[in-house]
């Protein structure tokens, strides 16, 4: 047990601060950084496990994160029959084009030696293919997007239930980490990162200007939820009576009657955003949960014990007959994956799909620091990383502010600095994040939580 | 005629454009390859280094406006770059002190490096929204065009103009003084050979007797300037707000990396076939080919391979493909 002394007094303080929180913010406030800690937890377990059992750094989080959220949009979203009966056969069409090019490509790749002339002639057909696409795709994306470009414009989704998309969201990531893998992981590291950062850029900007395929940047809103509505809470009979059993004495110092119908109904309908947050936590934390015994399995089963192995000494590994470009595109697979779940949950907590939103700093480099701070290589660490740097990001402002304030009270409340200082209250959060990273990384580059070596 | 209208026009379009964007990535992309040979790591705060260089030249031109300081038809900034630039080489040597340092004793891998950099851009990042905030800000005056296109029409009698205007003439002036300064001082001093030793051989170096104190110093100090003079000639160009500088960040580190990193010529051309590439592929020829074919024959469409939009995916393109076929880069840089 005092092994894990110290990840119970972190994980106490971090929910005694949520609940604080709560206390003096408010309990939906303190709800919704608790998911945004969740999702964000399942991303640095992605992350995690990419980098603190493999070794492997890969800045491309925001990629996947976006394709998850693409994944929601897809599966959930009504299909729009009239999109598709304008413009469904280009874009079917353009899909067997492409298949068509990767088979072309491959074809040449396998069957002639290198020279000029296959590179040449790869350079062509996909060029060729790029032209090609352009003349088949233009008339029906011009139709798609032309119907009721305010409300749809785009195909639509396949119309199943939101949860489905989660599953689908992290295998879209993981087949497009099967393609970066195959293209990036022979690289060195620092290279690896660079390489994984612009193709991220590249898929995010694929999303945001295809606007036939999610709206692009007109987003997609009113997303199918997993959790019950608020305004269908608000009218059934069930809810109301069970607020007013939680908050009968409140209710019972009310003496008028009218008053007491007013009270009531602010309560229920605080209460009801509440319900619907306590039904994602629970959704999310079940998520998290099941992630974590697989990972904590997976790091203590030899399959671990190998990616340790990879990671602390390649050409060791190597010599011992471990494939090690495979283990690290099978890793780089499942990491992504987990990284496309957490961004299929994030979009349906949202309830909407905004591609303008995903930007390396809030989805690569944040994750990043979570991993860093947390404890490379241990999953409760992440976990907790996830947790604390979050927070931060979210309180930094209030918290800056608060601070500001009382060391310029001595000052007039005109005062050029002291406005100056308010307004840029919200930035103060990078000034945290980054000298938080800049400390951990000197004195503790572990970590909060280490990682740890059961001795088997 | 006709064809030399169609000169033009491609001239106007792309050539001007792709000249001036790509010298403000080259300025960039040496800077990331210089830190790369010398310090040995990818400095993911690149693009807020520059935007930072940029800030101080950005209120040094209001405050020189507002006593009334002025180049006349030149740009103020122009003035205010060497405080900027003085400013810039205090804070990076700050950070290399409090930060970088402590790790190149320790010998870390290069991946911490990156990390570390990675705090360091956040840092920096706070800063200038704290200083100076989120904002997007023009500080260009003085003379707006060299040439305009009506003028240009009325010189020569075609019926297609060239505007070029001042920044982008300054732009590409600077950038070819400061570049072959950095060259002659890396090829043909002694301390550019010294520091060119320590980046080939870091032992070898030592053991000849080079101080590496003085060599990080002075990479440093060339970094300062070369983000700084990049920094404000974008600034000029387009305008300055901190989130594009960050952005930058990308289309550099993809100059750099085409190059051949660590190699500064190939870093100076890597940005130009960046830029070029970029403006080649989403431009829309329409225009350029109705001059070249019989009036019956005029395209339909636009005749653009990628719309603008794919810009930045247009030059990450290049670096995968660089990166596939030819991983050290077009010239020769370190090998992966």
């Amino acid at each position: 047990m005092r092994n894990y002394k110290n990840v119970i007094a972190a994980y106490s303080i971090m929910i005694f601060l949520i609940i604080l929180v709560g206390i003096f913010q408010s309990w939906s406030i303190a709800l919704t950084i608790l998911n945004y800690c969740l999702i964000s937890a399942v991303m640095t377990i992605g992350a995690n496990i990419q980098w603190g059992y493999a070794g492997l750094i890969n800045f491309g989080i925001m990629g996947y994160t976006a394709l998850g959220g693409l994944a929601v949009v897809l599966v959930s979203v009504e299909p729009v029959k009239k999109a598709w009966q304008v413009g469904g056969l280009n874009i079917l069409a353009c899909i067997w084009i492409i298949v068509a090019i990767i088979f072309v490509v491959k074809f040449i790749l396998n069957r002639f030696d290198k020279s000029k002339l296959r590179n040449y002639s790869v350079a062509s057909v996909i060029l060729g293919g790029i032209i090609l696409l352009r003349v088949t795709a233009a008339p029906g994306i011009e139709a798609i997007e032309s119907v009721d470009p305010a409300r749809t414009g785009f195909l639509g989704g396949m119309g199943l239930p939101v949860l489905f998309s989660w599953i689908v969201g992290a295998l879209l990531a993981g087949s497009l980490a099967f393609v970066i893998g195959k293209i990036a992981l022979g690289l060195r590291a620092d290279y690896l990162a660079i390489a994984t950062l612009l193709i991220a850029e590249i898929i995010v900007s694929i999303i945001k200007h295809e606007e036939w395929l999610a709206r692009g940047v007109k987003n997609v809103i009113g997303l199918k939820r997993p959790a019950p509505y608020e305004i269908d809470l608000q009218t059934s009979e069930w809810f109301i009576n069970l607020v007013t059993k939680f908050n009968s004495s409140k209710l019972n110092l009310i003496n008028s009657i009218s008053d007491k119908q007013e009270a009531l109904n602010q309560m229920v309908i605080d209460a009801s955003s509440v319900y619907v947050k306590l039904c994602f936590t629970g959704l999310f934390l079940t998520v998290v949960i099941i992630l974590l015994i697989v990972t904590q399995k997976a790091l203590y089963s030899p399959w671990g014990r190998k990616m340790r192995a990879i990671r602390d000494n390649e050409e060791a590994a190597s010599a011992m007959g471990k494939n090690i470009v495979k283990e690290h595109l099978l890793i780089f697979i499942l990491g992504s994956a987990i990284v496309g779940l957490a961004g299929a949950m994030m979009v349906t907590n949202d309830g909407l799909f905004t591609p303008g939103s995903y930007r390396p700093m809030r989805y690569t480099f944040v994750i990043w620091v979570m991993v860093i701070v947390g404890g490379t290589g241990n999953n409760f660490g992440a976990i907790l990383g996830g947790f604390v740097v979050w927070f931060l990001w979210v309180e930094a402002a209030p918290i800056a502010l608060f601070l500001i304030n009382l060391f310029t009270s001595h000052l007039p409340e005109t005062n050029a600095m002291r406005v100056h200082l308010i307004e840029s209250a919200p930035y103060f959060r990078f000034l945290v994040i980054g000298i938080g990273l800049l400390l951990i990384m000197r004195y503790r580059p572990q970590g909060i939580i280490p990682e740890k070596i059961i001795k088997q | 005629m006709d064809f030399l209208n169609a000169i033009i026009v491609l001239f106007n379009f792309t050539v001007i454009p792709a000249l001036a964007y790509g010298s403000q990535l080259a300025l960039g992309a040496i800077f990331v390859t210089l830190i790369y040979a010398v310090l040995r790591f990818a400095n993911f705060a690149t693009g807020d280094m520059m935007s930072f260089g940029t800030m101080f030249a950005v209120i040094l031109t209001y405050y020189f406006q507002s006593l009334g300081f002025g180049l006349g038809v030149l740009p103020t900034a122009l003035l205010t770059i060497p405080f900027a630039i003085l400013m810039m080489i205090l804070y990076m040597l700050i950070i290399d002190k409090f930060v970088f340092s402590y790790y190149r004793i320790k010998k870390s891998p290069p991946v911490q490096f990156a990390m570390v950099s990675v705090g360091v851009m956040f840092v920096t990042q706070a800063l200038i929204r704290i200083i100076i905030g989120p904002s997007d800000r023009r500080f260009l005056d003085g003379e707006k065009f060299i040439i305009k296109a009506t003028e240009f029409k009325e010189m020569t009698g075609l019926a297609e103009g060239i505007t070029l205007k001042s920044t982008q003439a300054i732009t590409i002036i600077v950038t070819l003084i400061v570049v072959s300064i950095m060259f002659w001082f890396l090829n043909r001093t002694k301390t550019g050979t010294s520091m060119r030793a320590y980046s080939d051989n870091e032992d070898l170096a030592l053991l000849s007797g080079i101080d590496p104190k003085r060599v990080v110093l002075i990479t440093w100090v060339i970094a300062g300037i070369l983000a700084t003079i990049g920094g404000v000639l974008y600034g000029l160009d387009k305008s300055y707000r901190p989130f594009v500088y960050f952005n930058n960040m990308l289309p550099i580190f993809a100059a750099a990396i085409v190059g051949g990193i660590g190699n500064p010529f190939g870093a100076f051309l890597g940005g130009y076939v960046i830029a070029f590439a970029e403006i080649f592929v989403t431009y829309a020829y329409k225009r350029f080919i109705s001059y070249l074919l019989p009036e019956h024959l005029e395209p339909d469409s636009l005749l653009q391979l990628l719309s603008t939009d794919y810009k930045f995916a247009v030059s990450f393109s290049i670096l995968v493909i660089v990166l596939l076929i030819r991983p050290s880069g077009i010239f020769k840089g370190k090998v992966i």
